[in-house]
C-alpha cells in the first residue's frame, strides 16, 4: 500500500449496491486485469471500498480480480453523501497514486468521479465504451463524441491519475474462486463537512420488469414509437417472450418507459441479449454502442437510410405500426396453443 | 430571504436538425452552419426551478454560459424565459476546454458576478452528456453539490433535495450555498412567450472575456484541460443488415423463425 515503489497501479472504486459489489464495479476489476496484460511493469489492481463496515465484501472483490482491497471505513460514510464519498476516494487516490482510476458510472459513481477529478486536478473521460493501452503504454479512452455521432479517443498526457467512468454492461467480469489478495485498512481521517449535506432517508424503489442484463430477448423502442399507448405493444411482446423492453434517451425523456434502468446505450446500460428487436430507433452511436455485444439485431424503421441499420443483422424497412401488432397477434396465437414453451 | 441564483446553461444545436450536422474528421469540429442553437433541454429545467424559487422568495436570477459569441440568441431565450441578467463568457482562450476547464471558467465568472446562494445546472448536456461540469463547479466554488435531482424544495433556510439512485430516492437537507444539478423530473419548463421576448431586450446581457473574469489563464481552454482529444473512430459494428421485405405477416413470420433459431421460443 505504499506509493513510492515501482508498481503500476490501477484503482477501481468498488461500490456496494443492494448489499453486494455493484456489477459495474466487478466488470471494471475484470477490465483492469485485461489491461494489466498490456503493461510491462508489475501491475497491482486495487479495489477501493468506501462505507461503514464494508470489509465483508473484500474477499469477493479479490475473486473478481483485485490484488489488494483498500477499505475506508467511517460512520459518516454509512449513507452516500457526495462530499464525504468524494473526500474519501480522493484521499485514497492521493495516497496510493495509481496511474489509472476506473469508476462505474452508476448514479453515485457519476458524481464521485468528477468530484475526485476536480479535487486532484486531473482528467476524466465520461462513459467510455472502450479502454486501451497502446504500444507505448499510453492509456486511451474511447468516448462518444459529437452527440454520439462518432467515437473519439481521449488521452490525459500529463496529469495523473488518468480517470475514466464506464457504464454497466460495457466491460466483462472475471471470477476466479482461487484468486488470492491482500486487504488493508485506510487510516486517514475523513474531512469534517459538518451538516451542510444531511442525509434524511431513502425511499426504496423496486425496479419493475425484468432487468435488461437478465433478458435473452430485448424489445427496444425509440422516439419513433410516438406515445405511451403505442409503447404497450412492445411491453406485450416482451412479456410473451419472457424478455424486457429497452429504450433510447428520447423515449425515456417522453416518459413512455418505466425508468432510467431501461435505457440502452452509453448514458444507459450496454446489453447483450441473444436477440434485440427494435423499432422507431434512428441509431445514434449513443444507443448503438450499447448493443455491440447483442446476438441478433433486428431493426424496424421507416427510413431505409436510418443509421440503426448499420448496426443490424436484419433490416426491415417498414412502419412498425404495421409489423409489430401482427407479430404480437401471432405470438399470442402460439402462446394460446401452448407452443411458446 | 431573497435568493441570488445562478443558472448555468449550454447552447446546443437544435435536436430537430441533428441529422444535418456533419463532422470534419480532420479538424475535429462540427459543421453547424445553418443549424439553430437552443438552450439545452435540462438547462430549461434548471432555469424553471430558479424561476419557481424566485416567485416564492424573490431575488435575482443570473444566467451563465461559456460559449461562442454567436450563441447570444440563446442567452436572449433564457432572459425571455424569465432570467434577470445573462453573462455570456466568450473568448478564444476558452476554446478546447474539457469539463475541468469549463467548470473553472464558469466558477470564476460566478464568483466575479456576485454572492450567489444557489447554483443550478442541468444534470448533463444534450450533446456531450458527460454530467461532469456540475459537480466540478461545486468543487471549484467550494459548495456542497448534488446531482440526479428529481425533486427540489426550499423552506427559506434549507434545501430539501431528492436524488435518484439505483436502489431508490435519497432524501437530503442541504445548506446554502450549494450547486444542484436537476433532471427533467424536477419540473416542467414554461414556454417562452412573445411578452418574454420583448422584455428580454431590456435586460442586461453581458459579454465577458477572459480579462473580465480575472482568472488564471493557465486554467482556461485547452491549456487548462488535462484531457486532450485524440483520433476519431467510427462506431464499427460489422453487421450485415440483410434486408427483408414482404407483407407484415411475412415479416412477422420471419421474426418468429429467428426467435426460434435463437431459442427464445420453442
Amino acid at each position: 500500500m505504499e506509493s513510492s515503489d515501482n508498481t503500476y497501479r490501477i484503482l477501481v472504486f468498488a461500490e456496494i449496491i443492494d448489499n453486494t459489489i455493484a456489477r459495474n464495479s466487478h466488470e471494471l476489476l475484470g477490465e483492469a486485469n485485461r489491461m494489466k496484460k498490456c503493461i510491462k511493469k508489475s501491475v497491482e489492481v486495487i479495489a477501493a471500498f468506501i462505507g461503514n463496515d464494508v470489509h465483508a465484501f473484500a474477499d469477493m472483490a479479490i475473486k473478481y480480480g483485485a490484488d489488494t482491497c483498500v477499505i475506508f471505513n467511517n460512520t459518516n460514510l454509512e449513507h452516500y453523501r457526495s462530499d464525504c464519498y468524494g473526500d474519501a476516494l480522493a484521499k485514497i487516490v492521493k495516497k496510493l497514486q495509481p496511474e489509472i482510476v476506473l469508476i462505474g458510472a452508476t448514479f453515485f459513481g457519476s458524481e464521485i468521479a468528477p468530484t475526485v477529478a476536480a479535487k486532484l486536478q486531473t482528467g476524466l473521460a465520461a462513459h467510455c465504451t472502450e479502454l486501451k493501452i497502446d504500444n507505448n503504454e499510453r492509456f486511451i479512452q474511447v468516448v462518444p463524441a459529437f452527440g454520439g455521432k462518432v467515437l473519439g479517443e481521449i488521452i490525459t498526457p500529463v496529469h495523473r491519475p488518468q480517470m475514466a467512468s464506464v457504464k454497466p454492461g460495457i466491460m466483462t467480469s472475471l471470477y476466479d474462486e482461487k484468486r488470492t489478495g491482500q486487504i488493508a485498512y485506510f487510516s486517514e481521517e475523513l474531512s469534517d463537512f459538518g451538516d451542510r449535506i444531511k442525509f434524511a432517508g431513502i425511499t426504496p424503489v423496486k425496479a419493475s420488469g425484468k432487468p435488461l442484463h437478465e433478458a435473452d430477448c430485448i424489445i427496444g423502442g425509440g422516439y419513433g414509437i410516438g406515445s405511451r399507448e403505442n409503447w404497450e405493444v412492445l411491453t406485450k411482446i416482451a412479456a410473451l417472450l419472457n424478455g424486457a423492453t429497452g429504450c433510447t434517451r428520447p423515449a425515456l425523456d417522453e416518459g413512455w418507459t418505466t425508468g432510467e434502468q431501461t435505457m440502452i446505450g452509453t448514458s444507459g446500460v450496454a446489453v447483450r441479449p441473444k436477440v434485440y428487436i427494435n423499432a422507431g430507433i434512428s441509431g445514434a452511436a449513443h444507443h448503438t454502442c450499447g448493443i455491440k455485444e447483442a446476438g441478433l439485431v433486428i431493426s424496424i424503421n421507416k427510413d431505409e437510410n436510418a443509421p440503426i441499420f448499420n448496426s443490424s443483422d436484419i433490416k426491415i424497412v417498414a412502419d412498425w405500426k404495421k409489423v409489430l401488432p401482427v407479430l404480437l397477434e401471432k405470438l399470442n396465437q402460439l402462446n394460446d396453443a401452448g407452443s411458446l414453451k | 430571504m431573497p435568493l441570488q441564483i445562478a443558472v448555468c446553461i449550454k447552447p446546443v444545436p437544435d435536436s430537430k436538425y441533428y441529422d444535418k450536422i456533419s463532422i470534419d474528421p480532420k479538424t475535429k469540429t462540427w459543421d453547424r452552419s445553418g443549424i439553430p442553437m437552443v438552450i439545452g433541454d435540462l438547462d430549461k429545467n434548471a432555469l424553471e426551478a430558479a424561476l419557481v424559487l424566485r416567485e416564492k422568495f424573490q431575488g435575482k436570477i443570473s444566467v451563465f454560459s461559456m460559449a461562442p459569441e454567436f450563441t447570444r440568441e440563446v442567452m436572449v431565450q433564457a432572459l425571455a424565459m424569465g432570467a434577470d441578467e445573462a453573462f455570456l463568457l466568450s473568448d478564444r482562450s476558452f476554446a478546447g476546454a474539457d469539463t475541468l476547464a469549463t467548470s473553472y471558467t464558469l466558477a470564476s465568472a460566478i464568483k466575479k458576478a456576485g454572492n450567489f446562494d444557489l447554483v443550478l445546472t442541468g444534470n448533463e448536456s444534450d450533446d456531450g452528456s458527460t454530467g461532469q461540469v456540475s459537480p466540478q463547479l461545486g468543487e471549484w466554488l467550494g459548495f456542497p453539490h448534488l446531482m440526479n435531482v428529481v425533486h427540489l424544495d426550499f423552506d427559506g433556510e434549507l434545501l430539501y433535495v431528492d436524488t435518484l439512485a439505483e436502489t431508490g430516492i435519497y432524501h437530503y437537507q442541504v445548506k446554502l450555498p450549494a450547486v444542484i444539478a436537476v433532471t427533467r423530473k424536477v419540473n416542467k419548463p414554461r414556454l417562452i412567450g412573445v411578452m418574454g421576448l420583448m422584455k428580454a431586450k431590456a435586460k442586461p446581457l453581458n459579454l465577458w472575456t477572459a480579462a473580465d473574469l480575472g482568472a488564471d489563464a493557465n486554467r482556461l481552454g485547452l491549456k487548462g484541460s488535462p484531457t486532450q482529444p485524440g483520433d476519431m473512430v467510427s462506431p464499427d459494428t460489422n453487421r450485415k443488415a440483410e434486408r427483408i421485405d414482404g407483407s407484415p405477416e411475412d415479416i412477422a413470420d420471419r421474426i418468429i423463425v429467428e426467435l426460434r433459431k435463437a431459442g427464445i421460443i420453442g
